[in-house]
C-alpha cells in the first residue's frame, strides 16, 4: 500500500491505496464521495467523469496514484457555496436533462469542461463533446438543451424532439 | 486487475532504470493499457508511469517541422498544432472522446500500434521520425505489423517529429460502436511527393498505398485515383465489414482526403 494525497473539491484527501486502485474507487470507497458513478468500468459511458487539474478524465481509467498531488473536482463540489445548484445543475433540472440520474454526474462534469473551453457552444459542438457520455434514459435532447441554456443561449431554436 | 507496483519517475533516466526491472511496463495515459489490465490480458509486476516526465511533454513548433513529446496528450496536440498542421490537429481532436484525449498520449498510441488507431496513419503518411530513448526511427521502418513495432524492450518514445506537409487531410470512417477507424486514410503532400497511409483496414496494421501515391504525386486530384483500386487481399474481415468492403472504403476515404486537402 502506498499513501496518496490529493485535493478533492478544495479539501485535502489522503488514503492508502494499491498500485491498481482506480481513482474512482478512491473517491467512492475511500473518501465516500459516491456521486461519481461507475456505469461501465470500460471507459465508454462517462458516468465517472471528474476533473483532474481542470481537465475532464474518466476516473475509471486512471489510477489513483496518478492523481497524487492533483486538484480533483467531482460532482459533490459543483453546487454553489450556499448549497443551491450551480447554473449547469439548475439547467439540467429546468430542462429535464435527467430521468434516472445515473449518467448525470458525468454529464454535468463534461458539460462544465466543455463550457470552460467553449463558453457558447453550438448544438453540434455539444453533441460532439458528449461523445463519451452515454445516457440510457433521456435520448440526449434535453441534456443538450440544458447545456445550451446553461451557456446562456436561447434554447427555443432547438427542435422539440 | 492483478496487483502491480506503481512508480512515477520524473526523469527519463529514472524511467529507463525502472523499466529495467523484471516484468516492468511503461504506462502512458493508460487509455488502452488500463482497460487491458482490467481484462487481465496483461500482468506487469511494475507499472512505470511516464506522465511525470517533463522532458517527454510538450510541443515544439519549428521551421517546417513539429516535435511532439511522447507523453503529450491528444488534447494538447489538437489545440496546439491547429495552425501549423491542421490535419494532424484534427486527427488528434477526433480520437476517442474529450476525456480520453486528456489522458491518451501520442507515444502510447504509437508504441501500442493498434491496427485501428489513428496516429500510426499520421506518422506514416508524414514520414515522421520516432525519437526514442536511444535512437531515431523513420516511420517507414517503425511499424512492423499489428501491435508490433521496431521498439525494443525498455525503449521509450520520447518524441515524434513531423515534417509539415504542403497539404494534408485525414479521413476516418468510424466503426459506429467503438468509434475506432474501420478505415482511416491520411494523405499528405510534400514537395518530394504524396504519401498515403491507411489504418484500420489491413491485417498487418497501417500501410502505405503506393499505387495511389504514385498517381497522386503526378496529379494531386481525385481524378488521379480513377482506375486504381486497393486490393482486398490482406484486409481485415470481421462482423463490421468484409475485406472487399474495407478495400473499397480505402479508395473512398483516399478520394475524400484528397478533395479535403486540395480544397
Ligand atoms: S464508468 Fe468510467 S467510463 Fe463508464
Ligand atoms: S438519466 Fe438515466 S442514464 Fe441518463
Amino acid at each position: 500500500m502506498t499513501q496518496v494525497s490529493m485535493t478533492v473539491n478544495g479539501q485535502p484527501a489522503t488514503g492508502e491505496v494499491e498500485g491498481r486502485t482506480l481513482l474512482v474507487s478512491f473517491l467512492r470507497d475511500q473518501i465516500g464521495l459516491t456521486g461519481t458513478h461507475v456505469g461501465c468500468d470500460t471507459s465508454q459511458c462517462g458516468a465517472c467523469v471528474v476533473h483532474v487539474d481542470g481537465k475532464a478524465v474518466k476516473s475509471c481509467t486512471m489510477l489513483a496514484l496518478e492523481a497524487d498531488g492533483a486538484e480533483v473536482s467531482t460532482i459533490e463540489g459543483q453546487a454553489n457555496a450556499d448549497g443551491t445548484l450551480n447554473v449547469i445543475q439548475q439547467a439540467f433540472q429546468d430542462h429535464h436533462g435527467l430521468q434516472c440520474g445515473f449518467c448525470t454526474p458525468g454529464m454535468v462534469m463534461s458539460a462544465a469542461a466543455l463550457l470552460k473551453e467553449n463558453p457558447k457552444p453550438t448544438e453540434d459542438e455539444i453533441r460532439h463533446y458528449l461523445e463519451g457520455n452515454i445516457c440510457r434514459c433521456t435520448g440526449y435532447h434535453n441534456i443538450v438543451k440544458a447545456i445550451m441554456a446553461a451557456s446562456g443561449q436561447d434554447v427555443a431554436v432547438l427542435a422539440a424532439e | 486487475m492483478y496487483e502491480f507496483d506503481f512508480v512515477k519517475p520524473t526523469t527519463l533516466a529514472d524511467a529507463i532504470a525502472a523499466l529495467g526491472a523484471e516484468e516492468a511496463q511503461a504506462l502512458g495515459g493508460g487509455q488502452t493499457l488500463i482497460p487491458t489490465l482490467k481484462q487481465r490480458l496483461a500482468a506487469p509486476a511494475v507499472l512505470v508511469s511516464l506522465t511525470g516526465i517533463g522532458e517527454m511533454q510538450g510541443i515544439e513548433l519549428g521551421e517546417g517541422q513539429i516535435t511532439i513529446g511522447g507523453a503529450t496528450p491528444h488534447a494538447a496536440v489538437a489545440a496546439e498544432v491547429a495552425a501549423a498542421y491542421p490535419a494532424l490537429a484534427a486527427l488528434a481532436g477526433n480520437i476517442g472522446d474529450p476525456a480520453v484525449r486528456n489522458r491518451g498520449t501520442i507515444g502510447g498510441s504509437l508504441a501500442n500500434n493498434d491496427p485501428s488507431a489513428c496516429y500510426p496513419a499520421a506518422a506514416l503518411a508524414s514520414g515522421a521520425t520516432i525519437v526514442t530513448s536511444n535512437r531515431e526511427i523513420a516511420a517507414d521502418d517503425y511499424f512492423e505489423g499489428m501491435f508490433t513495432t521496431a521498439l525494443e524492450d525498455g525503449e521509450l518514445i520520447t518524441a515524434v517529429r513531423f515534417p509539415v506537409p504542403e497539404a494534408a487531410s485525414y479521413q476516418k470512417f468510424e466503426q459506429p460502436a467503438s468509434r475506432f477507424a474501420l478505415v482511416g486514410v491520411f494523405v499528405a503532400k510534400y514537395p518530394e511527393g504524396v504519401r498515403v497511409a491507411v489504418t484500420g483496414a489491413a491485417e498487418d496494421g497501417v500501410f502505405r498505398w503506393s499505387e495511389a501515391e504514385v498517381a497522386l504525386s503526378a496529379d494531386f486530384s481525385p481524378a488521379a485515383l480513377e482506375g486504381i483500386d486497393c486490393p482486398a487481399e490482406g484486409m481485415i474481415a470481421d462482423l463490421h465489414g468484409t475485406a472487399a468492403y474495407r478495400a473499397h472504403l480505402v479508395k473512398v476515404m483516399t478520394r475524400r482526403a484528397v478533395m479535403a486537402a486540395a480544397g
